[in-house]
């Protein structure tokens, strides 16, 4: 149990690092993310330019603050958008049941056949790509169905319990049921699929970007950065390794958060 | 045998669902392919010409009929964009993104098993942190990363040089290993840690207990009643990892430059070439449906209840 709580102390530790990171970056970066310097192109990391410069001469750490912002905003608009449509769906099915729950789940099934990232290129295709708000759109519609999955299961097992049955007995409404009553108790179920959804959103945010059909400039973002540090992986590697780096911390942060809160609250 | 022609039936219904929404998705979208292939430039007549001959003038429902049965018949239509036989166009493709997930996928049971009966049940911090670390990878990060050090700095491949599935087997295979490994590494870290939980639940059931008191050794009991009880979960999450597989590789092969169905869908997307993406996409999607029917027929073998509570 020791372990549980501190990989969730240490998870914690470094998401609200990221995050106060990212809401800095909104307000201040130590030059312009955009500026661009003739004569500092490519250069390595030294105190003025904590980690180092881009191929335009531009602060690769501003960059990456800035770019942890919108990588962020994304990742917590997808999450909103699929936990808020998924656990809705899977709340009227998992509490009425019968043909309904039937025919939902069946193509829930269907969808989640298709690797995510390819059901996200092809929504992104009919929405267009290029804009931030189609990926936040495209990537939300992906995530629904595992949040439909996962809540219909915590409804339907709580339908079947005494205290739904006393306040169907007291008069309450299938609304209140379901929001009042059930929804409390499937947060320990959903806070961790909370963090699993928020970490895969931030990959694949950044495996689009990086496809270029993600978000493009003069948005930076934590993938898009890493499409152009490709290409010179061998004049200024730290470009590709900082800004990979801070993914990998990212999503290493939530997820030790999630296995901590995961286990913690199924077992004590 | 009912069961495996219950399993065909939802592959069947699977399919059907699948193509119908990317077929309805690619229809209700603007933009005419008719214009799109003609250029800005063409007349009214010769647009309606086009659609004539591609059929896009037919009602929806027609069109969705004659499509499904041309895929059932082998047919997958003509790729807009090369005005050519999108079967002929992706074949080779097929092949080469096949041999990249079978790759991983052997990658990812020949390593999580052994490190799974390894890490066991113990729970150290240190296991812990390694393994949400190897699972905050990114795949095309660790691409970029093995390109740069064994391409670029100890040139044991040329990246880009992809010599071709037919013309040199062993050798794409050999161009397509770092692809593999990039996309196994999170994949592998995830089997790990599944299987460490299911068998320390497994752990704590009763049949170990009087296995114990019969006198059973631990490694023994480990091997023979653990192992085959726990590995049902463990099969069915391999299945559903083919499809992860398969969504990485889509994502590694632009890294690595490998001439892979990821790296065709990706540009017919941007070409919008619908006929090759719904192809592809159904394709895809028949793959991954696929392996969860082989999980569940591996699975009936293991545990022969699960054979009898469809009988029922």
């Amino acid at each position: 149990m020791r372990n549980k709580s501190l990989s969730l102390k240490i998870g914690l530790a470094i998401s609200v690092f990221f995050f106060l990171f990212a809401i800095v970056g909104v307000l201040w970066t130590p030059y312009s993310p955009t500026e661009m310097g003739a004569d500092s192109q490519l250069m390595a990391p030294c105190p003025a330019h904590l980690m180092g410069t881009d191929n335009f001469g531009r602060d690769i750490f501003s960059r990456v603050m800035k770019g942890t912002g919108t990588t962020m905003l994304v990742a917590f608009s997808t999450v909103l958008f699929g936990a808020f449509f998924g656990v809705a769906i899977g709340a009227v099915t998992g509490y009425f049941g019968g043909k309904l729950d039937a025919v939902l789940m069946r193509i829930n099934d269907s969808i989640t056949a298709l690797p995510s990232i390819l059901l996200a290129l092809v929504i992104i295709s009919l929405l267009g790509p290029g804009r931030k708000i189609n990926l936040i759109l495209a990537l939300g519609i992906v995530f629904i169905p595992s949040f439909a999955r996962v809540s219909r299961t915590a409804f339907a097992a709580s339908s079947a319990q005494n205290y739904i049955t006393s306040a169907k007995l007291m008069g309450a409404g299938t609304f209140r049921i379901i929001v009042f009553h059930m929804l409390p108790n499937t947060v320990s179920v959903l806070l961790p699929a909370l963090t699993i959804g928020f970490n895969n959103a931030v990959l694949a945010e950044a495996s689009m970007s990086y496809l270029g059909i993600g978000v493009k400039p003069p948005d930076a973002s934590l993938g898009y950065m890493l499409s152009e540090a490709q290409s010179y992986v061998m004049s200024a590697p730290w470009y590709c390794l900082m800004t990979g780096g801070v993914i990998v911390l990212i999503v290493f942060g939530v997820g030790l958060v999630g296995e901590g809160l995961r286990n913690g609250g199924g077992e004590e | 045998m009912k069961f495996v022609i219950k399993k065909l039936g939802e592959l069947l219904v699977t399919m059907v669902v699948v193509s119908f929404l990317t077929f309805a998705a690619f229809d209700i979208i603007p933009g005419d392919p008719a214009t799109n292939m003609l250029g800005t430039q063409a007349t009214p007549e010769k647009v309606e010409a086009l659609r004539e001959e591609l059929g896009l003038n037919r009602p929806f429902l027609v069109r969705y009929g004659d499509w499904l049965l041309g895929f059932f018949t082998g047919d997958l239509g003509v790729s807009y964009d090369y005005n050519q036989e999108v079967w002929s166009l992706i074949k080779e493709k097929l092949l080469v993104t096949m041999c990249l997930t079978f790759m991983s996928f052997i990658l990812i049971v020949g390593l999580s098993v052994p490190i799974g009966m390894l890490v066991g049940e113990k729970k150290s911090w240190l296991i812990i942190a390694i393994d949400q670390l190897c699972m905050a990878v990114p795949p095309f990060f660790t691409g970029l990363i093995l390109t740069w050090i064994f391409g670029i700095t100890l040139k044991l491949f040329t990246h880009g040089s992809f010599p071709g599935i037919y013309n040199d087997f062993f050798g794409s295979l050999k161009y397509m290993i770092y692809a593999a490994v990039s996309i196994s590494i999170p994949r592998i870290a995830m089997t790990v840690r599944m299987m460490s939980g299911t068998v320390s639940q497994e752990l704590r059931k009763d049949y170990v207990k009087t296995a114990l008191a019969r006198g059973g050794r631990g490694k023994y009991i480990l091997r023979h009643h653990v192992l085959r009880n726990s590995s049902v979960p463990i099969v069915t999450f391999l299945a559903q990892t083919m499809a992860e597989i398969i969504g990485g590789s889509i994502v590694v092969e632009q890294v690595f430059a490998i001439p892979g169905l990821g790296r065709f869908l990706v540009a017919s997307i941007s070409n919008r070439d619908y006929p090759s993406v719904q192809a592809i996409v159904v394709i895809l999607a028949f793959w991954v449906v696929l392996a969860g029917i082989i999980s569940d027929v591996i699975n009936m073998n293991i545990d022969p209840r699960l054979k009898l509570g469809v009988e029922k």
